[in-house]
């Protein structure tokens, strides 16, 4: 990955940079990995405490790399009267990992998030791009059987 | 302008905050987060106060006075607010003050006590964390933390560390090195600043106690004690006498009557330093070697430039610092001169410093054995007088013994900043113009400030010097020597603010006041002494004379001096 050129795009020690930059190189890799961490740090002339401080205190930056399909879990007020808690609980025990978790072979991560403003179709579920409503206890296995075939 | 506090009008001026304008009339305000010459970050609401026609409750370390305020500083509103602070604070804390080592000197303790807390009123969940005890020098306890961020303000803004910050957020914040990592993994000095303003018991020294009184009850080994210069105008604060009370005579005394065997000065060894440091001060201008040299007395210093600046590592002097010295002579010197083996020796250095507990470990300070075996704190030392059920202040006062307990004005004063530049001076003037310097006091470089500097001129010689204290001023030097702009011949550097005196292994709290004192207590034995440069210690003659020749010789650079080591910085 080329990701010397996020870094030539940003001039040298100047820490109001550190932000944008986190973000440029979370759409490159996906996550921030550590060595990346580092050399922002080191390129912006500031603490890598600091650096971490931050990358962990926003929820939109994640330290570790997320599956190939991300699931996110719509837990807004309409999905949840129509059981988007069971829908989550499913896919927790389906993909043995816990929401805000990846699954070991990372294939499958799941999020929930607070509304995606789909409530026509509640209960919803996005995998990556891709708008599943309508679910039920019975549909949403089938779907992740899908899913896992597919590989 | 005008403003009226509790009813009492006072003067103020604009720009000053409600907390600085009550101090100033000694209007006691609680604090936990605030930091004197920091800026405010007003997030532990400890000092709200009520200003009338805000409606609401402000903090008065960040609220700015405006004519005619009217503030309410104790008011019932006011003590209520505060009152549910500290529980909200005990909600979300261990509660383990009896088995804590801040028992006794705890500001959440001790407002907790003010404050009238009967009860834990608020139960829930408490945050977790894991303790960090891998490091040499300091542990850090995050269920203990109160998230003022004291620490975490002077790692990055008074010593320019940052080795520590707050990660994570709300119910998980916690205060930690990057990644969440151990500190002795990551580029932290040591200098212990954090210990000295973490208000609770978050942030710790690594004991040595237990170790020391093994060797004490061991009858196999001799136990010999020395004492750092900053460490006798401080530890009477420890037994209620007044800061900046010289007690030199009675920790030598309480020392003795702990059990250890035989007791030196380490300001012998500052003596000691001052010839070895002189002379290669005076070799690296003549034969034109790295310049400028930069002391090498403060470990937290040195491991800062290893991690930091490590292309600079040529301009430290290689001299050990004092304690290493003196723990390396009483191991050759006077374990030969008494007939002793050395590795029965336990040598114990009674230190100012956190730093010097990761110093003491270092591998290449020893060759068969380590020079300092065990290095305790100002604050354990104390600890310790008190378990061994002496009364301090009753002490009579005792002399070192001979021949490691001599010592020099010159060697007093490597307890505040500036000390060890004055003290090297004194001696570098007589080695090279075979006279003393007409006036031995150097005011130049004295005082509180962060950066002193001077020009000296000896011989036809103008030596540019500086003195720094506070991580945070030298790096403006430093980036200069590597422009290669620098115009010095010698620098001082003590990675705490002040020296020694203030260093993190001091008594608590370390008041800008008691910090004064304590340099004064320091000149003051200093100016009293009838001996003041180093050259003149009978004792260092002799050490010389009778076996290392002379500074710079071979067996003084086996035994005298170091090496560094290049460190990451993440």
């Amino acid at each position: 990955m080329n990701n010397q050129s996020i870094f030539e795009a940003y001039p040298r020690n100047d820490a109001s940079l550190l932000i944008p930059l986190l973000q440029n190189i979370q759409t490159e890799f996906g996550y921030l990995p550590e060595d990346q961490l580092e050399k922002v740090a080191e390129h912006i002339g500031i603490p890598l405490s600091r650096v971490y401080g931050v990358a962990t205190f926003y929820n939109q930056f994640r330290l570790k790399p997320l599956g190939k399909y991300v699931i996110r879990v719509c837990r807004g007020t309409a999905c949840h009267v129509k059981g988007s808690l069971d829908i989550l609980r499913i896919l927790e025990s389906e993909l043995g990992i816990k929401a805000g978790e990846t699954t070991k072979d990372f294939m499958f991560s799941i999020e929930t998030v607070a509304c995606i403003g789909a409530c026509s179709i509640a209960p919803v579920i996005v995998i990556n791009d891709e708008y599943f409503g309508g679910l039920t206890p019975k549909s949403i296995q089938k779907l992740i059987k899908k899913f896992k075939d597919k590989g | 302008m005008n403003i009226t506090i509790n009813n009492i009008e006072v003067w103020a001026n604009p720009g000053e905050t409600v907390l600085e304008v009550a101090e100033r009339e000694g209007i006691r305000i609680p604090t936990l987060c605030y930091l004197k010459g920091f800026s405010p970050t007003g997030s532990c609401r400890m000092c709200m106060v009520e200003v009338e026609d805000q409606g609401r409750l402000v903090p008065s370390c960040a609220f700015p006075v405006y004519d005619g305020m009217k503030v309410k500083t104790n008011s019932p509103e006011v003590r209520r607010a505060r009152k549910t602070i500290i529980e909200l604070l005990l909600a979300n804390h261990p509660q383990d003050c009896l088995v804590c080592i801040r028992n006794g000197n705890c500001d959440l303790q001790s407002l907790a006590a003010e404050y009238g807390v009967r009860s834990y009123r608020y139960v829930g969940q408490r945050r977790k964390g894991k303790l960090d005890l891998a490091s040499p020098a300091i542990e850090r306890d995050p269920e203990k933390c109160i998230l003022c961020g004291r620490c975490v303000r002077v790692c990055h803004e008074m010593q320019n560390v940052g080795a520590i910050d707050l990660i994570n957020r709300g119910f998980n914040s916690t205060v930690a090195p990057a990644m969440d990592r151990s500190l002795n993994t990551v580029a932290c000095v040591y200098c212990g600043q954090c210990i000295v303003h973490c208000p609770v018991g978050a942030l710790r020294e690594k004991s040595d106690q237990k170790r020391v009184w093994e060797a004490i009850n061991n009858t196999d080994k001799l136990v010999v004690a020395q004492i750092a210069p900053a460490v006798r105008v401080a530890i009477g604060e420890e037994f209620g006498l007044q800061p900046g009370e010289i007690v030199t005579g009675k920790i030598v005394a309480a020392l003795r009557r702990m059990g250890v065997d035989t007791v030196f000065d380490t300001n012998f060894a500052a003596d000691l330093t001052i010839m070895e440091e002189a002379n290669e001060l005076i070799e690296r201008i003549t034969l034109q070697k790295t310049l400028p040299m930069i002391t090498s007395c403060s470990p937290g210093w040195v491991k800062y430039l290893e991690h930091f600046y490590p292309d600079l590592m040529d301009h430290l002097s290689t001299c050990k610092s004092p304690h290493e010295m003196e723990g390396a002579m009483i191991k050759s010197y006077y374990a030969r001169k008494m007939g002793i083996n050395p590795e029965k020796i336990f040598v114990v250095s009674v230190m100012p410093c956190i730093a010097k507990k990761f110093e003491a470990q270092r591998p290449e300070l020893g060759k068969e054995f380590q020079d300092v075996d065990a290095v305790i704190t100002t604050r354990e030392l104390a600890r310790m007088i008190r378990v061994a059920g002496l009364d301090f202040s009753r002490l009579p006062d005792e002399g070192f013994d001979d021949p490691l307990g001599e010592s020099t004005g010159a060697g007093a004063i490597f307890g505040v900043a500036g000390g060890v530049m004055e003290a090297a001076l004194r001696t570098a003037h007589y080695m090279m113009t075979g006279k003393d310097m007409p006036v031995i006091d150097f005011s130049p470089i004295r005082g509180l400030q962060g950066v002193k500097e001077s020009t000296v001129e000896i011989n036809g010689i103008k030596l540019k010097i500086a003195a720094v204290s506070g991580l945070k001023n030298i790096d403006v030097l430093l980036k200069d020597i590597q422009a290669g702009k620098s115009e010095y011949h010698f620098i001082e550097v003590m990675a705490c603010p002040n020296g020694c005196i203030n260093g993190g292994g001091q008594p608590l709290p370390s008041t800008p006041e008691k910090i004064q004192k304590r340099t004064e207590a320091i000149y003051k034995i200093d100016k009293g002494l009838p001996k003041r440069c180093s050259h003149h210690n009978q004792s260092i003659q002799k050490l010389y004379q009778e076996f290392l020749e002379k500074p710079g010789s071979h067996t003084a650079h086996d035994l005298l001096h170091t090496h560094y080591i290049r460190r990451n910085r993440y």
